[in-house]
């Protein structure tokens, strides 16, 4: 009896500091986001603000960039590119998964093996390319170049795989085709795989801050991440109002989270039991 | 419907899982496919419904040659070993998809579903999800939507594996009453002697790909084709006693015994088997017997007593009347009724 409560106060003990450790960026984001400039740079730190209902952070970051239009943009470019990859990613798991052509394993191979080609080698293929096409400065070039996401596929095709042969030829004998399959039983059950790769990709997009900084001049195509930098000055960085325009930014992928939670985590069980 | 097959013939790669296969499943019969495990009789089915294509040979539907038709225009029903549900449809959705796939429309399509659970029995649990059924619930599911599109042929792969021991029972006359009461053709896979001779018209016994016997449960019992029929066919397993044929007497091998057969086929000298099923051993008297045994051991079974019996160095098993009391080392006079004893040839199998 002792030991099992020894043992059951440090498994709770080590899951509190793990938490705090994880939260406290974002509580210090947050209160940080309603101090002043003279709290916000006092030493030693202050850790509670005075006054939680001081907004005028947030007026001002917004006052110092069009974050209105960024908010816009960052919305346009995150939802085309979650529809967009994921009606691509649905059809490269089926392929992969459930058809069969000539080189099917080795074509997946290649594919994955790519997955070690860092984003960074990319960048300047990828600028030559969108500049030839002309899409420098459009919404374009944030969306179409992430269309196919070879992890999202690789994700998917291995939560493909677990759902039954018999299940497909079933169907195939009352007469439904394979895109009829792909949407009327593979999809759903695969709901919970699907809202986790949809969810990764809206915050990649949302986040993604150096791909938009290479190919956006203008601000009317800018997306939220660059808002934050424009606090960064040489004269130094307000940093109580870049935190209240983050803690703003964020907001929308923690209500994505609220809201998809409950597939996420089955998603990722089972996803990863498979490997 | 009909089923002809004709000279069916399925390979993969270098392996045959199905020779030559020609026969006949009559219209409206209920027919096992029996055989054990790695026979080929899965394979068989899956050629019926199209799933796999066949290598040579034809099959036929009354009059259609549905050899390279696509599984969905044969009008067949398969229920899988497994069942097959979708996961995420209720039961309701589950029965109605194939007519949902065929855009009937979702009033009429509801309907028919609703008459097919009625029929075999799920009509209260039209809304609840597959998971949240028992797998004898599943198996009625997947049998409804196996019959709702009206195919010409319902085929089951191993439908009752998956269930414990008394659901089996109780699915197994199920599938007889909905069969009966359909009067669809239907084909079923087993490995269980026992569940194919309980519901079926007519078993086809298979062995490594070939064919070894079609008939009634009762015709292939009482009178099997070869060794492999015979012993795969009852419970308990058919006795088995090695020996040869000399002066018109079956000799043991050790030539511990010998008795008379009356059978003009068996040559001298040849090396046989004889099968002689639990039943028809009975106990005879010291001046009327045919083999002396001993004793060894009995279970009970319920009703009677099993007794394992030792003639020479091989062993013989008899159901023996609870009036008997032997002793271990008793010496036991056999006597042999004519029903259910068989000699068969020893190298080939073949019943003489």
């Amino acid at each position: 009896m002792a030991k099992d409560w020894i043992k059951k106060f440090f498994i709770y003990l080590f899951l509190t500091i793990g938490a705090v450790v994880m939260m406290f960026p974002f509580y210090w984001m947050i209160s940080s986001s309603v101090k002043t400039a003279a709290e916000y740079n006092s030493f030693p730190p202050v850790w509670i603000p005075k006054n939680w209902l001081d907004f005028s952070n947030f007026v001002k970051a917004f006052q110092a960039a069009p974050f209105a239009t960024y908010f816009l943009n960052s919305i346009i470019v995150t939802g085309s590119s979650v529809l967009l990859t994921g009606f691509i990613t649905i059809l490269g798991a089926f392929g992969f998964s459930r058809l069969k052509f000539p080189g099917k394993t080795i074509l997946f191979s290649f594919l994955v093996a790519f997955m070690m080609v860092p984003f960074e080698m990319l960048v300047i293929t990828n600028y030559q390319t969108v500049s030839k096409l002309n899409w420098i400065d459009t919404h374009y070039v944030l969306v179409i170049p992430f269309m196919t996401s070879i992890f999202y596929t690789y994700i998917l095709k291995n939560f493909f795989d677990t759902i039954p042969d018999s299940l497909y030829y079933s169907a195939r004998i009352d007469g439904a085709s394979n895109w009829k399959y792909l949407w009327r039983v593979m999809v759903p059950i695969a709901k919970p795989s699907l809202v986790t790769i949809m969810l990764l990709n809206a915050i990649s997009s949302w986040n993604s801050f150096m791909w938009p900084q290479l190919v956006i001049n203008s601000d009317r195509f800018r997306t939220v991440p660059f808002g934050l930098f424009a606090f960064m000055s040489d004269a130094g960085s307000d940093t109580q109002l870049q935190l209240a325009a983050a803690t703003v930014s964020v907001l929308p992928m923690i209500v994505l989270f609220l809201f998809a939670r409950k597939y996420i985590v089955s998603g990722v069980a089972r996803g990863g039991v498979k490997g | 419907m009909q089923v002809k097959i004709d000279h069916l013939t399925k390979k993969f790669d270098d392996v045959v899982a199905v020779s030559d296969f020609t026969m006949q499943f009559d219209d409206g019969k209920l027919v096992a496919l029996l055989g054990p495990s790695g026979c080929g009789k899965s394979t068989m089915l899956n050629m019926l419904s199209g799933i796999l294509p066949v290598s040579e040979g034809k099959i036929y539907f009354d009059e259609d040659d549905v050899t390279n038709m696509p599984p969905q225009d044969r009008g067949v029903g398969l229920v899988f070993q497994n069942y097959a549900l979708y996961p995420h449809m209720t039961v309701l959705e589950n029965i109605a998809f194939p007519l949902e796939i065929k855009k009937v429309d979702k009033k009429e399509r509801e309907e028919k579903a609703k008459e097919m659970a009625k029929l075999v029995h799920v009509d209260q649990l039209l809304d609840r999800k597959p998971k949240e059924l028992s797998g004898g619930q599943q198996q009625r599911v997947a049998i409804a939507r196996a019959l709702i599109k009206k195919p010409r042929l319902l085929l089951l792969d191993e439908p009752l594996s998956n269930l414990d021991a008394r659901l089996r029972l109780e699915m197994r006359e199920e599938i007889r009453r909905i069969q009966l009461e359909t009067g669809v053709t239907t084909i079923f896979v087993t490995h269980d002697q026992e569940e194919a001779m309980s519901i079926s018209d007519k078993i086809v016994l298979m062995k490594d790909g070939y064919l070894q016997q079609e008939d009634g449960p009762q015709e292939l019992y009482d009178d099997p084709a070869n060794l492999f029929v015979a012993n795969f066919l009852g419970n308990p397993p058919i006795n088995n006693l090695t020996g040869y044929i000399k002066d018109g007497y079956f000799v043991l091998e050790d030539d511990s015994g010998r008795i008379k057969v009356n059978n003009e086929n068996a040559k001298e000298n040849q090396q046989v088997v004889l099968g002689i099923r639990a039943e028809s051993a009975l106990i005879g008297t010291k001046e009327d017997h045919d083999l002396e045994a001993i004793f060894d051991q009995q279970y009970t079974m319920g009703k009677e007593e099993l007794a394992f019996l030792k003639i020479g160095n091989q062993q013989i098993r008899i159901y023996l009347s609870s009036d008997y009391k032997f002793q271990k080392g008793d010496i036991v006079y056999l006597k042999f009724r004519s029903k259910g004893v068989y000699l068969f040839d020893k190298e080939s199998g073949v019943r003489i």
